[in-house]
C-alpha cells in the first residue's frame, strides 16, 4: 500500500483543455443514451471480484460436476439406460445457476449496500436507463458464459461417454436453452435484487424460489396434496431446468422451451415491477 | 446557480427539511450550516434528485436535475466519502462514472492528479484511508468539469494539508465562476472559506447572509478585566455610568467601552488589574447561540458546568446589547 499521506497535493490552476472556450465545453452532438449506460456499466462488471468469482465458481461446477459423473459413469461401466448423454450436464448447471443468482442480486443490491447507488443516479438520473443498462449486461455476460461453458461440458461428455450422438434438438437444448435459462434466472434475481435492495435478504429469497418448491413437495405425503404436489414438482425450477435435457423429473410438465417461455414471462412481470417502483423510492 | 422553492422533506411524520427557500449564486462559496440532523445531507440529496420532495423544488440553472442530459457536466457533488465500490480501483471507479456521461478517459487521470491520487489509480479504494477516500469522491465530482458543485462535509477526515488543499481549491474553483455549495458543521471553517452563509435548524432556514455581515453582526468584541478589587472596580464602573458583567472567572466583561478607558479609570482610582483585555467572541458562539434552540442531539456531560449553550436569542436580536448577567457565564470564548 502506498502512504496514505497523499503525495502533495497540486495546486489547482491548470484545468482541462475545453475550460477557455467559453461556451459549453463540449457541445453534446448527441445525448447521451442506452448505449453509455451499458459502456459504464460493463466497466463495472469487469472491474469488481464478485464477478470473477460467481462465475468463475459456475464455471468450475459445471465443468467439475459434468465430467466427473461421466467419468464415474465411464469407470462403472455402467448403463446409460436412454438418458441422453448431455442431461449429465444437468446438476453442474442446477447448482452453477447459485452463482448465476448471486451475481444478478450482487450486480444492483451491492450498490445500495455501498452507497454508490447514490453516485450511479446523480451521474444518471434516468433510474429505468440504469436498471436496463445492467440488466443487458448481466444477461448478455452470463448467458454468454452459461452457454459456452454448457457446450464445452457436453462435447467432453459425449467424447467420455461414446454413447450415441445428441440430436442437434439436444445441443440446442443443452446449451442455448440452458444458458437462456440461468440467465433468465439471474435477471430475475436482479429485478429481485432492485427491489429488495439487499443482498442477503434478495440471494435467500432467489434460493428458496429455486429450492423450495421442489423441496415442499417431496415432504407432501398426504394423498389430498397430491394435485399441489404434482403441480409443485413440475414447475419447480430444477424439474423446468431438469426438462431442456429432454429428462423431466416427471414426465408430464412443461417441456423445454416451454420452460424458457414460462421464466421469461416471470421474468418479465418481475423487471417491470422493479422499473415501476424504481421511481417512487428514495436512495 | 442553484434554486431552492419551498423545500420539504418528510420522513413519516418527522420534518427534516421544512419549507427552504433560498439561492446559491455564481462565483462564490456558500456555506450550508446546521447542527447535526439539521436537514443539511436531506436537502442536498434532494437538489441531485435522489430523495422525492415531499413539496417545493429544486432548479439547477432554471431546469429540475431530470432534465440535464449529463449532470456531471452540469453539477458535480460530493455526498459521502463512501459513495464508491470499495472492490474497484479509484481509476474503474471514476471511468464507469465517466463512460455514463460521455467524458473521455483521459479526464479521468487528469481528475485523479488534481486531487493527487494518481500514484493509486489502480489501487482498490478499499484500502484508501478516510481523507483518500474523501479525495476519490471529490475527484468525481470534478470529472465532468461542472459549473456547480456541492460538497457534502467535504472536510471530514481531512488532515490540516487536506483541508487546507480542499479549501483553496473552493476558493479558485468559485474565482473561476463556478457556483460552489459546501456544507459544514464548523463556523470556524466556513468563516475562512464561505463568502455567504445559509444557515438551517431543524430544517428550516434561520439565516441566508452574507459572511461578511454575519461576522459584523454576531462577533461581538468586549473588554475583559481582573482584579483582586472586583467589587470596587464594579462599583467604579457603574458610577462611571459603564456596565459590567462578571463572567464567572473571577473576572469582569464589558461591552461597546475602549480597553484605554477602563485602564485609565482603574488607574486614577489606583486599582489594581491583572488583566485588561479586548477579546472577540468566536463565530461558533455566534452559530452555537443561532441554532441553540434548534440542535437536535445535545450531548450531555458528565459535569455539571459544561451543559450545552443555553437556548439562545432568536436569530436577528443580537447579543452585544446582553445585560442579563445569569447567561453570561461560561458562553464567551476568546477568540482572534
Ligand atoms: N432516510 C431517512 N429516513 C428517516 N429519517 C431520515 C432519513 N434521512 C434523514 N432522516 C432524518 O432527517 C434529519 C436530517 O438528517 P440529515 O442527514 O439531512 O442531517 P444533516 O444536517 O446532514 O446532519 P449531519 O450534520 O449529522 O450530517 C435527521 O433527523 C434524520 O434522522
Ligand atoms: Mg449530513
Amino acid at each position: 500500500m502506498t502512504t496514505p499521506a497523499a503525495p502533495p497535493p497540486p495546486p489547482y490552476p491548470d484545468r482541462s483543455p475545453g475550460r477557455d472556450g467559453e461556451q459549453a465545453p463540449s457541445a453534446p452532438v448527441r445525448t447521451p443514451g442506452l448505449g453509455d449506460a451499458v459502456a459504464s456499466e460493463w466497466t463495472k462488471i469487469r472491474s469488481v471480484r464478485s464477478t470473477v468469482w460467481t462465475l468463475g465458481v459456475m464455471v468450475l461446477l459445471l465443468l467439475g460436476v459434468g465430467l466427473l459423473t461421466a467419468v464415474a459413469i465411464r469407470a462403472a461401466d455402467a448403463d446409460l439406460q436412454d438418458e441422453p448423454v448431455l442431461s449429465l450436464g444437468f446438476f453442474g448447471v442446477l447448482l452453477g445457476s447459485i452463482c448465476v443468482i448471486t451475481l444478478g442480486v450482487l450486480t444492483i443490491a451491492s450498490e445500495y449496500g455501498t452507497g454508490l447507488i447514490r453516485t450511479t443516479l446523480a451521474v444518471c438520473p434516468s433510474r429505468s436507463r440504469v436498471l436496463i443498462a445492467k440488466s443487458i449486461v448481466f444477461f448478455l455476460l452470463s448467458f454468454t458464459v452459461t452457454t459456452v461453458t454448457a457446450g464445452v461440458v457436453g462435447v467432453l461428455q459425449t467424447a467420455i461417454l461414446d454413447g450415441g450422438t445428441p440430436t442437434a434438438g439436444e445441443w440446442l437444448g443443452a446449451t442455448v436453452g440452458v444458458g437462456l435459462y440461468v440467465a433468465l434466472l439471474g435477471l430475475l434475481a436482479l429485478a429481485l435484487g432492485a427491489v429488495v435492495r439487499h443482498s442477503a435478504g434478495a440471494i435467500t429469497i432467489m434460493i428458496g424460489v429455486v429450492l423450495l418448491p421442489l423441496v415442499l413437495a417431496m415432504f407432501m405425503f398426504t394423498d389430498t396434496l397430491d394435485s399441489v404436489r404434482q403441480v409443485l414438482f413440475e414447475y419447480s425450477i430444477p424439474s423446468q431446468l431438469a426438462s431442456l435435457y429432454d429428462t423431466p423429473i416427471t414426465l408430464s410438465g412443461p417441456s423445454g422451451w416451454d420452460s424458457v417461455l414460462i421464466l421469461t414471462c416471470v421474468t418479465a412481470v418481475a423487471m417491470g415491477a422493479a422499473l415501476a417502483s424504481q421511481d417512487r423510492r428514495d436512495v | 446557480m442553484i434554486e431552492l422553492d419551498g423545500l420539504t422533506k418528510r420522513f413519516g411524520n418527522k420534518v427534516a427539511v421544512d419549507h427552504l427557500s433560498f439561492r446559491v449564486r455564481p462565483g462564490m462559496v456558500t456555506g450550508f450550516l446546521g447542527p447535526n440532523g439539521a436537514g443539511k445531507s436531506t436537502t442536498m440529496r434532494m437538489m441531485l434528485d435522489l430523495d422525492n420532495p415531499t413539496s417545493g423544488s429544486v432548479r439547477i440553472d432554471g431546469r429540475h436535475y431530470h432534465e440535464l442530459q449529463e449532470p456531471l457536466k452540469h453539477i458535480g457533488a460530493l455526498l459521502d466519502a463512501k459513495s464508491m465500490h470499495g472492490g474497484r480501483s479509484a481509476y474503474n471507479n471514476l471511468l464507469c462514472l465517466a463512460q455514463s456521461n460521455r467524458i473521455p478517459a483521459s479526464r479521468v487521470s487528469h481528475v485523479l492528479d488534481t486531487v493527487g491520487l494518481s500514484a493509486v489509480a489502480k489501487k482498490k479504494s478499499k484500502g484508501f484511508s478516510l481523507g483518500m477516500g474523501q479525495r476519490l469522491g471529490i475527484a468525481a465530482a470534478l470529472l465532468g468539469d461542472p459549473e456547480i458543485l456541492m460538497f457534502d462535509e467535504p472536510v471530514n477526515g481531512l488532515d490540516p494539508e487536506g483541508i487546507h488543499w480542499i479549501r483553496n481549491l473552493m476558493k479558485a474553483l468559485a474565482a473561476e465562476g463556478r457556483t460552489i455549495f459546501v456544507s459544514s458543521h464548523l463556523m470556524s471553517e466556513m468563516a475562512l472559506t464561505a463568502d455567504h452563509l445559509i444557515v438551517i435548524g431543524q430544517g428550516r432556514l434561520l439565516a441566508d447572509t452574507s459572511m461578511a455581515d454575519f461576522i459584523h453582526e454576531n462577533s461581538r468584541s468586549f473588554v475583559r478585566v481582573r482584579s483582586p478589587e472586583q467589587e470596587r472596580l464594579r462599583d467604579l464602573l457603574h458610577a462611571a455610568g459603564i456596565e459590567a458583567v462578571a463572567s464567572g472567572e473571577g473576572a469582569l466583561e464589558i461591552d461597546g467601552v475602549a480597553p484605554e478607558r477602563i485602564g485609565e479609570l482603574a488607574a486614577e482610582h489606583r486599582i489594581v488589574l491583572h488583566e485588561l483585555s479586548s477579546q472577540r467572541a468566536s463565530l461558533e458562539d455566534a452559530f452555537m447561540q443561532m441554532t441553540a434552540g434548534s440542535v437536535e442531539y445535545h450531548a450531555h456531560s458528565e459535569r455539571d458546568g459544561a451543559q450545552p449553550p443555553p437556548v439562545g436569542p432568536h436569530w436577528g436580536d443580537q447579543w452585544d446589547g446582553r445585560t442579563d448577567p445569569g447567561s453570561g457565564s461560561g458562553d464567551v470564548t476568546k477568540g482572534a
